[in-house]
């Protein structure tokens, strides 16, 4: 597959991932195709076990068993990963309360990553980004234990951001968080992949949150990718893996029981 | 007709560094033979007023109440002996993650039958027994296997499986779920409210189910509590959770995502200092609502 390089953020091709040797192996994600362009948002949608969020991890370089191809603006990508691709590509995890160092201020957090990828100016910036996700000032030395779930993924979020990367790998951002707090946070994400241009990889399981967010997604079963479809497609309830149906109903079937 | 649980003036603190914080705020409601739905956000007081009932509020934590009665009876009033005659017997509970309340070091068949032995006084054989068919009546399609195996060689929906029929086995008049189906994904935690449904039904329990999943609630429940800061703010038919009026409610309601409404931006739920001022309601149900 070939692409415009100019225009694809990220571009998979027949990636494999597994876990174990010989009689372990367990094939995680098997034959993996899909491209996001340059700016848009793309989701992966599954259950647990599916391998959704592994392909976020062989993105990153997080799991070193793989082959195929990865191309992230415009560049293949081999075994290990240099600092220009951290400048590039950044990740937010799903759990706010495991991903955040327990004993560094958020100013740590922030100056840390500022500091790694020789940024100038860190007083500045951290001012810029922490306004730029919605926390006041005064939560710049604040520690993890004295933030809400909410205010550390918000945490998260400025700490991936601050060293402007062009590609965001979202794994779950709101499944820890309660409904009126994942309607901030999305709106947060939705503002800044506007402001800044971003190009989104969103792993979710669920879809009214994939729909919300993503242009395009790929729905993935016990490793495969089983159905690629676009939001209007979903919305218009087309789809046609019987797989998909099934989780479509899942979703939407409790708010139909509703309106009986 | 006294219902089956009466809760009266229930406040739960908490003594922190920092002062008293009120987790349940003088809450009231009754269970009838239904299923009770109890939403709102962490944080709001629903898994304490859970654990209240059963009397599992540790110290530094206070519990005050007027009365907590189990038909009729004040358990308030109970010793802590008798207390544990009550727990598993008559109310048992459900908690979120399966894999932190099964004992990992014991097989799954031996579990529960040690549940049933210590409430039934049962012998090894009969209990071997029950259990096969209770880990059947849960739709365990091979209940041998499970019965040997051990909680790590289970998924998350066999695990929740396991302990509906760990919990049900003693034949309880009240199942109190926490969460029961939050760590499970969509497809498997339709399943498994079926099976929670249809024994609870079959049985004639009463049923509180605590979500902070709006959309379960009103699907599975009959009636709702609504909690928000401790206090219980609205109540109502669980099939009519969508008109509900309250200003939280239904800023929760327009926070969801929908497949259908697609819009650029979701509407931000707009905190009101007077929600936490404001009395509660009453969850206690009328003659003839609910169920």
């Amino acid at each position: 597959m070939r692409s415009d390089n100019s225009k694809t953020g990220i571009a998979i091709d027949g990636l494999n991932v597994w876990f174990g040797e010989g009689e372990n192996r367990v094939d995680a994600v098997v034959n993996a195709c899909f491209t996001v362009p340059e700016g848009s948002s793309f989701g992966l949608v599954g259950e647990s076990g599916s391998g959704k969020s592994t392909i976020l991890r062989a993105i990153t370089g997080l799991t070193p068993t793989w082959s195929g191809s990865i191309t992230v603006m415009g560049k293949n990508l081999g075994r290990s990963r240099d600092r220009a691709f951290y400048r590039t590509v950044q990740m937010v995890f799903q759990d706010p309360y495991a991903s955040l160092h327990p004993r560094q201020t958020v100013d740590h957090v922030l100056s840390e990553a500022l500091y790694l990828h020789g940024f100038d100016n860190p007083d500045r910036r951290i001012t810029q980004i922490l306004g730029d996700v919605g926390l006041s000032r005064s939560f710049r030395f604040r520690w993890p234990h004295q933030l809400s779930g909410g205010q550390r993924q918000r945490v998260a979020i400025a700490r991936a951001l601050i060293i402007e990367p062009t590609t965001l790998l979202l794994d779950e951002p709101t499944s820890a968080l309660d409904v009126s707090v994942q309607a901030e946070i999305l709106n947060l994400l939705t503002r800044l992949r506007k402001e800044r241009g971003l190009t989104y990889l969103m792993v979710s399981h669920d879809l009214s949150v994939v729909g919300h967010m993503c242009s395009d997604m790929a729905v993935m079963n016990r490793g495969k990718i089983v159905e690629m479809l676009t939001v209007d497609h979903l919305r218009a309830l087309k789809a046609t893996h019987p797989y998909t149906r099934q989780l479509l109903e899942a979703s939407i079937q409790k708010r139909r029981e509703t309106a009986q | 007709m006294t219902p089956l649980l009466e809760v009266n003036h229930l406040t739960v603190k908490f003594l922190t560094r920092s002062g008293v914080s009120e987790a349940v705020r003088d809450i009231s409601f009754s269970l009838g033979r239904e299923r009770l739905g109890i939403v709102g956000e962490s944080g709001s007081g629903k898994s304490v007023t859970g654990r209240s009932i059963l009397r599992l509020i540790r110290r530094p934590g206070i519990l005050e109440a007027d009365s907590i009665k189990l038909e009729g009876q004040d358990l308030l009033k109970l010793s802590e002996r008798a207390m544990r005659k009550v727990r598993g017997h008559q109310i048992s509970m459900i908690m979120q993650d399966p894999k932190f309340s099964l004992n990992p070091v014991m097989r799954i068949g031996d579990q529960i039958c040690e549940a049933y032995r210590l409430h039934a006084g049962a012998g090894k054989k009969e209990a071997r027994e029950k259990t096969l068919a209770m880990l059947e009546t849960v739709l365990i399609r091979d209940p041998e296997r499970v019965f040997q195996a051990y909680p790590h060689e289970m998924s998350g929906g066999m695990g929740q499986r396991i302990m509906i029929a760990m919990m049900l086995i003693p034949d309880p008049k009240i199942l109190i779920a926490d969460e029961p189906t939050s760590a499970l994904d969509v497809t498997v935690q339709k399943e498994v409210l079926e099976i929670m449904d249809a024994l609870v039904r079959e049985r004639g329990m009463g049923l509180i189910f605590i979500s902070h999943d709006l959309n379960v609630v009103s699907a599975f429940c009959d009636r709702v509590l609504i909690m928000y800061a401790g206090r219980i703010v609205e109540t109502c038919r669980a099939d009519r959770l969508h008109d509900a009026t309250h200003p939280y409610t239904i800023g929760l309601l327009n926070s969801m995502p929908r497949l259908d409404r697609p819009v650029e931006y979701l509407k931000v739920l707009q905190r009101d200092a007077a929600w936490d001022l404001a009395p509660g309601v009453s969850g206690i149900a009328d003659e003839g609502d609910g169920a």
